[in-house]
């Protein structure tokens, strides 16, 4: 579907769910072993209500939508800021977190998404945006 | 403890040349569920590279990973990173503020080439959580 995205697109929600294990996961892949991502202790250590996602695993799943999206485009901006924590239950669903984008521009080749990322109803992305390489 | 506010302005020492093999950006697309055939990583594969440079920064100025928590995140791409790719990160220390007890620090880091070339900028805010507080 990556044939033309016009503005004022909307483009379908997508859902992931994000288990403790995938934080773990993600922890070794990437080599982001902040304990704050798998340890309930370290967690409430420093004040935060329990494990949470990688604001980086949150951004990398906007990213996953922005690819499935546009059939893997060339990205040539990507960026959030991490305004509400997803907190990661110790359960086998985890959190949910949903993305979903309406394409505000497209101009000299470049397709700018602005998306809105949410778990559980919340916000937990500010203003994420990607900006992709398209045809024409 | 606060950080040294004089570090504004300070770039760190690159970080050591890192190959990009592809059974690597395979395991992080994999984590996220994002898909990948070969070719071009995920958009935030280069947080790897960032990352690292940011553990040796903060380590450098004696700052706890775990009192980190990830404010925002910006990459602008010159080009997708591939595997074969031999990429190093420098980080610069951009701004550093402090809000309600914590030290909100900009970075942004460079990833480059082999031949130098510029592939990926990324800037990151990190909240250094202080300790004021975690008694209430």
């Amino acid at each position: 579907m990556s044939a033309a995205l016009a503005v004022g697109d909307v483009l379908e929600t997508r859902r992931y769910p994000v288990t403790r294990a995938d934080l773990v996961r993600y922890a070794g892949a990437s080599g982001d072993q902040n304990p704050i991502h798998w340890s309930d202790r370290v967690a409430t250590a420093v004040g935060l209500p329990g494990v949470i996602a990688h604001g980086m695993v949150t951004l990398a799943l906007a990213a996953r939508a922005v690819a499935e999206w546009t059939d893997g485009a060339e990205v040539v901006e990507l960026g959030a800021k991490f305004t509400n924590p997803v907190l990661v239950p110790d359960d086998d669903t985890g959190a949910l977190v949903e993305v979903g984008a309406v394409v505000k521009k497209v101009e000299d080749g470049l397709a700018t998404l602005a998306l809105e990322v949410t778990c559980e109803g919340r916000k937990v992305l500010g203003a994420p945006k990607a900006v992709v390489r398209v045809d024409g | 403890m606060s950080v040294d506010p004089s570090l504004v302005g300070r770039t760190f020492a690159p970080t050591a040349p890192y190959t990009v093999a592809e059974e690597r950006v395979r395991e992080f697309a994999a984590t996220l569920g994002h898909p990948y055939d070969g070719g071009a990583a995920p958009a935030t594969f280069p947080i790897v590279l960032a990352f690292e440079a940011m553990n040796s920064f903060l380590a450098e100025v004696g700052v706890e990973l775990s009192r980190i928590v990830h404010g925002e995140q910006r990459f602008t791409y010159e080009r997708p990173v591939v595997p074969g790719d031999v990429l190093t990160a420098g980080l610069t220390v951009s701004s550093l503020r402090q809000i309600g007890g914590n030290d909100i620090i900009g970075t942004t880091s460079e990833v480059t080439d082999a031949s130098g070339a510029l592939v990926c900028a990324t800037s990151a805010t990190l909240v250094h959580r202080g300790t004021a507080g975690e008694q209430a």
